[in-house]
């Protein structure tokens, strides 16, 4: 679960980690309040999405007069950013952060996340911040250096000297830093993160370390335990349809072909949507039913499926392992007729019972295509779909 | 021979009473596995599937030689379970569960690294040896006692491996889900080390899927300390980036661990791999012929 800069510098304030003054708005009204409030010069306008690359596409501003602040915020809000992360959809801006402006002299990187490949957590920064960390972790991968944490120690003074040394600080912005990635430590093991970056974490004109943008991922498999974060989901920010479908405990993601798959198991789910592409159609998305593919949950997922307008033919795919197959095959029949799916629709079955499954299939008065493996199943539906 | 387990590794059931724990254990023993205790705090004392029950892992390994343990119990206490285990001197420790917050595996790793035991999963189907013992959750009668190995992040899709190597003939030795997670147990390292001193195990079939650089990883061990003919497949060449595929290790964050890098990785290291999950049995015993 992601979560607004405006929800993470909120958090960073808890824990003591330096943010520039600011306030959330959702009128140009109150945008202009805002700045009145805050005081001074100069103000940063910036939309709320869940997104980076805000500002290569006019989500971040500087204004210079409360007018200003006023015809930006009306600008950014409601207003659909599209950005390298958020795909060609975009995503909306319902709210704007307004802040002081800061002037700096330096930007750097810094994370703390999950590092897969150590298991464990770990810090990241680099000189280079400001930036797609991404671009600069290709070009200089030198300049990008890791702190792994060790789960039992925390993070050590020398660990912290290192990361000083290689930031080229000052003696009062080390003992700033020390403080700053403690303190986002803790905020990362109490919230259950699995990303807290700031980026940048900029010198300030009084030479002080500022975190100027701050960006938090929350552990999904953690929020059973996380109530007040879980308020902070907005689900404006994500995709109707995956939503629906994690309530309902499927797994579904959307994708831009026309060939729908229905499968159980996560992996076996992106296979499908491999070999529907490797024999020449294009997956419309990915969806695990799980384990139990009950009719109830067969029949929803198909209406999710059918709710994508590009979808024009479906595969269903399933290894019926502890499920038996003729239970799987009743169910796909009540769904296709519950739905009145008139598209071509392709399934698979193997596993427990599968003649019986196939036999059911078969005697139905609906016209499903029935295949002998993984490759003929591909092969029907794209076909079918060409159709 | 078979890796890790066989018809006469003894079985305690961690979580054993719940709905998940109760249902599996049972197809475990109607497979033939020795499930010989159970444990679930608070229900010590009391059968269950005519099991023994005991409060605490202490407990049941205190009056039982036990060398695995399977574990069911929900993804809020899972990671409590596994170090229980652990600590009880447990050498193999199979944890079914999904859903484990990940800065608890984070801990997990960190703790039990002093003990000498393996963890296989979380988020796995477990661990099979064909006709002998099956320690999780996969339909049993696809197995075939045989001579190939097979290790997977997935858990249907290793069925498939299984399915498609006792359609022709070769079977199985053992089949290990190491599970979806982005911190686990065992790694495909790990594994294939085992399959290549198992004297049994002829051939191994490979599974990975996008997240992570585990597959890279494991293109590299192959071609220096794997001699037994080996295949590899990579599930999720057409999923975007920055999108969890189902599993919560499952995605390609930050343009790493793309399906691309992984098959590129497995050619460099001139590990044999199939573009299809279908053709995952026809080219193993191409490859043994």
């Amino acid at each position: 679960m992601n979560l607004h800069e405006f929800q993470s510098k909120s958090l960073f304030k808890d824990y003591g980690i330096p943010v520039p003054k600011g306030f959330i708005a959702t009128t140009p009204d109150e945008a202009k309040s805002v700045a009145r409030e805050l005081g001074g010069q100069k103000w940063v306008i910036k939309a709320q999405i869940h997104s980076g690359g805000r500002g290569k596409v006019g989500g971040v501003k500087i204004a210079k007069n409360q007018n200003e602040v006023m015809k930006y915020a009306k600008e950014m809000l409601g207003k659909t950013f599209v950005t390298k992360q958020t795909g060609s959809r975009g995503l909306p801006s319902n709210s704007v952060y307004i802040e002081s402006a800061t002037d700096y002299e330096k930007e750097f990187y810094i994370s703390l996340l999950v590092d897969r490949e150590d298991e464990c957590i770990s810090v990241i920064s680099s000189k280079s911040g400001g930036g797609n960390i991404e671009e600069v972790a290709e070009e200089n991968p030198n300049s990008i250096f890791k702190i792994p944490i060790n789960a039992a120690l925390g993070i050590m003074p020398f660990q912290l000297r290192k990361l000083s040394i290689g930031l080229g600080l000052t003696k009062k912005q080390s003992g700033q830093l020390k403080s700053i990635i403690k303190n986002t430590y803790m905020l990362f093991l109490e919230n259950d993160a699995s990303l807290v970056e700031i980026n940048p974490l900029v010198v300030s004109e009084k030479s002080d370390l500022i975190a100027l943008d701050a960006k938090i991922n929350i552990d999904s498999n953690a929020l059973f335990r996380q109530p007040d974060l879980l308020k902070l989901k907005d689900p404006t920010q994500e995709d109707q349809s995956e939503n629906d479908a994690a309530n309902e405990g499927l797994n579904y993601v959307s994708l831009n072909g026309n060939i729908a798959c229905m499968v159980n198991g996560a992996g076996l789910a992106m296979a499908t949507m491999d070999l529907i592409k490797l024999h020449g159609g294009e997956p419309a998305n990915f969806l695990d039913v799980g384990g139990g593919a009950t009719s109830e949950k067969v029949s929803f997922a198909l209406k999710l499926i059918l709710a994508n307008e590009n979808v024009q033919g479906i595969l269903v795919n399933i290894f019926g392992g502890i499920v038996r197959c003729d239970l799987i095959a009743q169910g796909i029949i009540d769904a296709v007729r519950e739905t009145e799916v008139d598209l071509p629709v392709v399934v698979r079955l193997e596993g427990t019972n599968v003649e019986d499954g196939k036999e059911i299939l078969k005697k139905s008065d609906l016209e499903i295509i029935t295949a002998t493996d993984l490759t003929d199943a591909a092969k029907k539906v794209v076909e079918a779909v060409k159709k | 021979m078979s890796v890790l387990i066989n018809k006469n590794t003894k079985i305690l059931c961690q979580g054993i009473t719940g709905n998940q724990g109760s249902f599996h254990t049972k197809h475990c023993i109607e497979y033939g596995s020795q499930v010989i205790a159970g444990v679930t705090p608070g229900a010590g004392g009391r059968e269950h599937l005519d099991i023994p029950i005991y409060n605490s892992v202490r407990e049941a390994v205190d009056i039982y030689a036990v060398d695995v343990s399977m574990i069911y119990v929900p993804a809020p206490f899972a990671a409590d379970a596994i170090v229980e285990a652990a600590e009880a001197g447990i050498q193999l420790i199979v944890c079914i569960t999904e859903g484990i917050p990940i800065n608890d595996m984070v801990k997990v790793k960190a703790a039990i690294k002093s003990n000498e035991c393996r963890l296989l999963g979380p988020n796995c189907p477990g661990i099979i040896t064909s006709e002998e013992c099956k320690v999780g959750i996969m339909p049993g009668f696809i197995h075939m006692k045989g001579k190939i190995g097979i290790i997977s992040r997935s858990g249907t899709l290793t069925y498939e491996a299984v399915y498609q190597t006792t359609k022709n003939g070769l079977g199985q030795t053992t089949c290990i889900g190491i599970g979806g997670d982005p911190i686990r147990g065992m790694n495909f390292i790990d594994c294939l080390q085992l399959f290549e001193d198992d004297p049994e195990t002829e051939g191994i079939i490979m599974v990975g899927e996008i997240g992570g650089t585990d597959e890279e990883v494991a293109a590299e061990f192959i071609k220096s300390n794997i001699k037994k003919p080996v295949i590899g497949y990579i599930a999720g060449v057409t999923a975007p980036p920055g999108k969890r595929m189902g599993h919560a290790g499952a995605i390609v964050a930050g343009g790493k661990g793309t399906a691309k890098d992984k098959y590129k990785a497995l050619d460099k290291a001139g590990v044999h791999s199939v573009k299809s999950p279908a053709l995952l049995g026809e080219a193993i015993l191409e490859l043994l012929n």
